[in-house]
C-alpha cells in the first residue's frame, strides 16, 4: 500500500528570502492590532467588564427575534444592551452594562436581571433562559489582572526555559513569537469585536501552547544542523532546518485543523468562540515559528559558534603554559 | 532502545490499563449509560458551564468582621469590669479607629484592670489577639493584633461555610460544592438547579434573629428623621411585611436572639396563615417566657437582618419555648427562612459578588454536540494518521485512544471538573500526542531515506524526535503550572487538564508506542519499513 505524502521529499524552499517584508508586515500588524485594542478596545463579555448576561433561546422560531430585544430590554432604561446571536439562529446573548449605582450592589444587579428576565417571557411567548451570569465590578478587575499576570509570567518563564536550553537568542525569538501570536489574536478580537471572556483566555494560552511546539521543533533543528553543517551561512541553515520539519509542521498543523473544524461547524455554541481562536491560532502560531522566530535569530547573532563550548579560562591558561599564545 | 524486558511490558501496561479502568464511571456516564452500583465509581465532575447549574461567588467584608468583634470586646470588657468584686469603676468608653479604650476612674484601679482583662487577650491558638496598652496613667487602650484579625475573619469563614453547607444540604440538592476561596471568599456551586433564585436567598441570608420589646408612642416622623430616646434603636420594616417604609423604635436591654433556637419549622397557623414555628432551647425558653409574662399586651419587635418582618402584640405568656413568626409568608418563603433559622446566623454578612447559571437544557446539549464534533474529528484524524504512516499510524492511532482515556482517568482520581476551557486543555494536549507520534514518524522516513537499516531508522527516529518532544513538554508544563499557579478559575480549569494530558501524551505517544513497535520489530524482522 502507498502511503499518503503530503509534502514531497527534499522540499527546498527559500522561506527565508522574504524575511525583511515579512518581518515588515508582522510588526506592521503587531502595531494594528495593539493600535485597535487601545482605539476601539476590546468587547469584554461579563467576566472582564462586570454586569449581566443572559443567554436565551427562542425554541419555537427559527430566527432570534433581535432588534426586538434589544428595544425591548433599552425600554426598560438600564443603558443600551449588547444582543448578540449566539450560536444557532434562534439563541441570543443579551448583555447589560450596569449603572453605576447597582456597581457593587449586588442585590441590585440581580433586581435588574430578574425585571429583564421576567419582561422578556412576559414579551415573547417562546423565550427559554438558558443561563445567566451576573459579575460584579470588582470580580471583574481581578479577573483581567489575574489573567493578564498569568499569561504574562507565563511567556517569560518560557523564554527563560528557552534560553537555558538553548543560548539566550532563541529564548527572545521564541517570546517575540509568542508577542506576536497573542498580539494578532488580541487584534482580531479586536477588529471583529468578538466577544472576549475568560474562555478565550484559554484558548490563547492554547495557541501560545501550540506556537511553543511549533517554535521548539523549528529550533531543535536549527540546534542541530548548527551542529552539523558548521559552515553554513545562518540564512541558507535556517531554510534547511524548516524544510527538513516542514512535513511534520504540515501534517500536525493538518491534523489539529481537521479535529477543530467539525467542533467550529457543529460543536456548541458555548466553544465557538474558543475553538474560532485556537483554528485562527494555528495559522498564526505556525506561521510565527518560521517568520518571527527563526529570522530573528540571524538578526540576534546566531551562527556556527552558537552551542559550541566557548574557550574558558583554564583552556587559556592551559595554552599559556604550552606556549602558544 | 528498542529493548522492552518483561518487567517494562508489565509496568507500561499496567498503568495504561489502570489508569484506563478509571475513566470507564465517567465515560459510562456521559454516554448516559448506568456503571454498576457494585463497582467503585470515581468520576470526573462535568463543571457547571457544561452540566447545567449556579455557581455563585460569596464575599465577606473584613472590616464587618473587625468591627463586630470589636464590639464583642467591648462587651467582654464591660461585663468583666462590672462583675469584678469589687467592680472597678470605667467610663468614657470609645471604639474609634478599630480600636477600644476607655479610662479607669481611679488610677489605683488600673493595675487591677489589666489584669482582669489579661485572659481575654489571647484567643485559642494562644497567639496574642489584642494588644493592652496604658496611655495617661489611667486610659487602656486594647488594639487588635494582625494575627488576632486574620484568625477572626477565618474563623467567621469556616462557620459560613459550615452554615451554608447546612442550608444547601436542606435543599436536597445533589452534590453541591461549597469551598472558601482565598482569603474571605466562599463559592457555592449547585449542579442542576432549576432555580438559582431560591440558592442565593438561601445563601445570601444573615438569618440574625431578634425579639425585642417596642416603644409605642415613638413618633413615626422622629423615626424617619433617625431620632430615637436614649437605649432605644430603630428599624424599618421589611418591603414585604405590609408596612414598608415605617419604623420601628425598640429598646436595645430585655430581647432576646435566635442563638438559643433549636428548631424551626414551616408551618400553618389557625387562620391558615403561613408560619415558621420556633422552639428555643432551656435557657432561651426562660428568658421568652419572662419576656412575655412581664409585658404581655404590649408590641414586640420580631426582626431579622435588621428588618422588622413584624410586631405583634403579647397575647399570652408563653412558657412553652414554642413561638411562631408570623409575616407575610408564602410557603416557599417560610421555608427559606425555617431553613436559614435552623442552620443558624451567618457570623457575617455576605454578598454574591458574581452569579452564573447555566439552564440543564444548554449543558446537556453542549455536551451532546461537543462530543458529537470530536467523534467526526477523531475519525478524520485516525484516517488520516493511518493513511499517512500505515502501522505506525495505527500504533499512534491507539496511543491516541489511551491517552485521552488516562486523561479522564487521572481527573477521575484526583476528582477534579472539566469545564470549557478544560476541553481546550483537551485540545492542546491531543495535538501535543498527535504531534509527538508525527515528529517520530517523519524522522524515521527520514533515517530510512538516508539509508539506515530498519532497527537503526526506527532506533533514530525515536531518540532524535525525543529531544524536541521533551523541550516541547517541559516548556508547556512550565507555563500550565504558572498559570495553574495564577491564574483563576477557568485558567486554573486549562492548565490541570494540560499539566496532566503532557505526562499522559509523553507516555502514550513516547513510550507505549515505542514497546508496540519494538515488539513488532521483533517479531516480524522486517526488512523494509512502509512509512
Amino acid at each position: 500500500m502507498k502511503l499518503l505524502k503530503l509534502v514531497p521529499d527534499d522540499t527546498n524552499i527559500k522561506f527565508l528570502r522574504w524575511r525583511v517584508p515579512f518581518y515588515v508586515v508582522s510588526i506592521l500588524l503587531i502595531a494594528a492590532s495593539w493600535g485597535l485594542v487601545l482605539t476601539k478596545g476590546l468587547n469584554y463579555g461579563v467576566d472582564f467588564a462586570g454586569g449581566l448576561n443572559i443567554t436565551a433561546t427562542f425554541t419555537e422560531s427559527t430566527q432570534a427575534p433581535v432588534g426586538e430585544l434589544r428595544e425591548t430590554v433599552a425600554d426598560l432604561g438600564y443603558g443600551e444592551p449588547i444582543v448578540q446571536r449566539f450560536g444557532e439562529d434562534n439563541q441570543v446573548s443579551i448583555r447589560v452594562p450596569l449603572p453605576d449605582s447597582a456597581e457593587g450592589n449586588p442585590e441590585a444587579a440581580q433586581n435588574i436581571a430578574n425585571a429583564i428576565v421576567a419582561e422578556l417571557e412576559a414579551g415573547f411567548a417562546d423565550f427559554r433562559l438558558d443561563g445567566n451570569e451576573n459579575v460584579s465590578g470588582k470580580v471583574s478587575d481581578e479577573f483581567r489582572s489575574d489573567a493578564a499576570f498569568a499569561l504574562i509570567a507565563a511567556m517569560l518563564a518560557v523564554a527563560l526555559y528557552i534560553w537555558i536550553r538553548f543560548e539566550w537568542q532563541f529564548g527572545v525569538g521564541a517570546l517575540f513569537a509568542l508577542f506576536h501570536d497573542v498580539s494578532l489574536t488580541l487584534g482580531m478580537f479586536a477588529l471583529f469585536q468578538l466577544e472576549f471572556s475568560l474562555q478565550i483566555i484559554a484558548a490563547i494560552l492554547a495557541i501560545i501552547g501550540y506556537s511553543l511546539n511549533d517554535t521548539i521543533v523549528v529550533y531543535d533543528r536549527i540546534r542541530e544542523n548548527l551542529k552539523k553543517y558548521r559552515k553554513m551561512p545562518t540564512p541558507e541553515l535556517l531554510d534547511l532546518s524548516v524544510n527538513e520539519t516542514l512535513a511534520r509542521t504540515v501534517m500536525t498543523s493538518l491534523t489539529l485543523l481537521i479535529a477543530l473544524v467539525p467542533l467550529l461547524l457543529f460543536g456548541p455554541a458555548s466553544l465557538f468562540g474558543m475553538v474560532a481562536a485556537i483554528t485562527l491560532g494555528i495559522f498564526v502560531g505556525t506561521y510565527s515559528s518560521v517568520y518571527m522566530a527563526a529570522p530573528i535569530l540571524i538578526w540576534l547573532g546566531v551562527d556556527s559558534h552558537s552551542f559550541v563550548p566557548g574557550e574558558t579560562d583554564a583552556d587559556k591558561q592551559e595554552k599559556v603554559a604550552r606556549g602558544e599564545v | 532502545m528498542l529493548d522492552f524486558p518483561l518487567w517494562k511490558r508489565g509496568w507500561f501496561w499496567g498503568l495504561t490499563l489502570a489508569l484506563t479502568a478509571l475513566a470507564l464511571p465517567s465515560i459510562f456516564s456521559l454516554s448516559g449509560a448506568r456503571w454498576p452500583a457494585a463497582l467503585p465509581d470515581p468520576e470526573v465532575n462535568l463543571g457547571l458551564d457544561l452540566a447545567g447549574g449556579s455557581h455563585i461567588l460569596l464575599e465577606a467584608d473584613p472590616a464587618e468582621v473587625a468591627s463586630q468583634r470589636l464590639r464583642n470586646m467591648e462587651e467582654s470588657v464591660r461585663s468583666t469590669l462590672r462583675r469584678a468584686e469589687p467592680s472597678v469603676g470605667f467610663g468614657d468608653v470609645s471604639t474609634a479607629d478599630g480600636r477600644l479604650s476607655f479610662m479607669v476612674e481611679s488610677v489605683a484601679d488600673v493595675d487591677r484592670a489589666r489584669s482582669l482583662l489579661e485572659p481575654l487577650l489571647n484567643g485559642e491558638g494562644l497567639v496574642r489577639e489584642w494588644n493592652l496598652s496604658v496611655v495617661d496613667e489611667t486610659r487602656i487602650v486594647l488594639t487588635p493584633t494582625e494575627a488576632g484579625l486574620e484568625a477572626a475573619v477565618n474563623a467567621a469563614m469556616d462557620s459560613s461555610q459550615d452554615v451554608i453547607d447546612r442550608r444547601i444540604n436542606a435543599l436536597g440538592t445533589r452534590e453541591p460544592t461549597i469551598i472558601r476561596q482565598g482569603e474571605n471568599r466562599i463559592v457555592v456551586q449547585v449542579p442542576g438547579l432549576q432555580d438559582p433564585q431560591q440558592v442565593k436567598e438561601l445563601v445570601g441570608r444573615t438569618a440574625k434573629l431578634e425579639f425585642k420589646l417596642v416603644n409605642e408612642n415613638a413618633l413615626q416622623t422622629d423615626l424617619a428623621q433617625g431620632i430615637a430616646e436614649p437605649g432605644q434603636q430603630i428599624f424599618p420594616y421589611a418591603a414585604d411585611s405590609g408596612f414598608a417604609g415605617q419604623n420601628v423604635a425598640v429598646y436595645r436591654l430585655g430581647g432576646i436572639d435566635g442563638g438559643s433556637l433549636i428548631r424551626a419549622q414551616a408551618s400553618r397557623n389557625q387562620d391558615n396563615q403561613d408560619v415558621v414555628v420556633i422552639q428555643f432551647d432551656q435557657q432561651g425558653g426562660n428568658r421568652f417566657a419572662k419576656l412575655t409574662s412581664e409585658n404581655v399586651g404590649k408590641q414586640f419587635a420580631i426582626i431579622l437582618d435588621g428588618e422588622v418582618i413584624s410586631a405583634p402584640v403579647i397575647q399570652d405568656r408563653i412558657l412553652s419555648g414554642v413561638s411562631e413568626i408570623s409575616g407575610n409568608f408564602t410557603p416557599e418563603s417560610a421555608q427559606q427562612l425555617a431553613i436559614s433559622l435552623q442552620s443558624g446566623a451567618l457570623p457575617v454578612d455576605l454578598t454574591v459578588v458574581e452569579e452564573r447559571t447555566v439552564g440543564p437544557d444548554l449543558g446537556a446539549e453542549s455536551i451532546r454536540l461537543g462530543l458529537l464534533a470530536m467523534l467526526v474529528g477523531s475519525i478524520a484524524v485516525v484516517t488520516l494518521m493511518i493513511a499517512s504512516y500505515g502501522r505506525f499510524g495505527v500504533y499512534a492511532t491507539i496511543a491516541l485512544v489511551f491517552n485521552v482515556l488516562m486523561i479522564l482517568g487521572i481527573m477521575a482520581l484526583m476528582n477534579t471538573t472539566l469545564t470549557l476551557p478544560g476541553i481546550a486543555g483537551f485540545v492542546l494536549t491531543i495535538g501535543a500526542a498527535v504531534d509527538a507520534n508525527v515528529l517520530i514518524n517523519e524522522r524515521i522516513r527520514e533515517e530510512r531515506k538516508r539509508g539506515r537499516r530498519v532497527i537503526a531508522a526506527v532506533e533514530n527516529g525515536y531518540r532524535e524526535a525525543s529531544r524536541a518532544i521533551f523541550d516541547a513538554n517541559i516548556t508547556n508544563f512550565i507555563a500550565g503550572v504558572l498559570l495553574f499557579m495564577f491564574g483563576t478559575g477557568p485558567i486554573r480549569g486549562f492548565a490541570v487538564v494540560l499539566v496532566i494530558g503532557l505526562f499522559t501524551s509523553v507516555f502514550t505517544a513516547v513510550s507505549l508506542t515505542r514497546m508496540w513497535v519494538a515488539g513488532w520489530l521483533r517479531r516480524a524482522r522486517p526488512q523494509d519499513l512502509n512509512i
